[in-house]
């Protein structure tokens, strides 16, 4: 079971801000992650339609697509950042 | 360790006090940097009624964190301040404050401009601008903020 956060127009799109997943066992990386997301909602909406544009931080962390994912992880998804 | 504030927080901050507070808990500053983020009341030539900062709560306190320590120990700096706003601003409001207190000038400027630099690239926050015929966007980000922040690998 995965913790996955929304934040910005991903939040928007997918009209959610959170929810628990459990990715199959192929599902190993951040990069999957975001793939599989991205075939679960092909139809429901464009949140996945640029993967490209998709950032991730785990367990708070920036965290790029290699990045190795653990059950129980905090996954974030968001656009590229924009404060300052 | 020299200390770093970091703070996230809805409502304005006051520049002066947060000088006053810097000088208060350092000493041996001969300067300290200052940059304060102001709302633009236009983006792209339409005018803005208002802009909404969005931020990843937790993740945000410890990504500016490790930013001003970043700061700190690049420059040797002798206090950080980073108060960053969040949440619905207007134009000609305060967004963000960064203050750098060191021995000279140069590392007080340098360290003032990098932390600004990181800030717009390696902490989770979003803009969303709000224009005056109603229509919303989000703020896309900028290949030359990307720039500004990789000169300071």
């Amino acid at each position: 079971m995965l913790r996955l956060l929304y934040f910005a127009w991903l939040r928007e799109r997918l009209g959610r801000a959170e929810e628990d997943v459990a990715p199959p066992a192929s599902v190993q990386t951040v990069g999957e992650l975001i793939a599989w997301l991205g075939a679960r909602e092909s139809g429901r909406g464009a949140a996945f339609a640029e993967p490209g544009l998709i950032r991730a931080a785990v367990n708070q962390e920036f965290a790029g697509p290699e990045t190795r994912l653990s059950p129980g992880d905090e996954v974030a998804l968001f656009p590229p950042v924009t404060g300052g | 360790m020299p200390q770093a504030v970091v703070r996230v927080q809805a409502g304005d901050f006051d520049p002066g006090a947060e000088l006053d507070l810097l000088l208060d808990r350092t000493s041996g500053a001969g300067g300290i940097g200052c940059f304060i983020g102001i709302v633009r009341g236009e983006a792209g030539g339409r005018p803005i009624s208002a802009m909404t900062l969005e931020h990843y709560p937790g993740m945000t306190e410890r990504a500016v964190l490790a930013i001003a320590e970043e700061a700190a120990e690049r420059w040797h700096l002798l206090g950080t301040t980073v108060v960053h706003r969040v949440g619905r601003l207007l134009p000609g409001q305060r967004i963000v404050l960064v203050l750098a207190a060191a021995w000279h000038r140069a590392p007080a400027l340098e360290a003032t401009s990098f932390l600004i630099d990181w800030l717009k690239t390696k902490a989770p926050f979003w803009k969303k601008e709000l224009f005056t015929d109603g229509s919303a966007s989000w703020v896309a980000a900028r290949t030359g903020d990307d720039e500004a922040a990789s000169r300071w690998r």
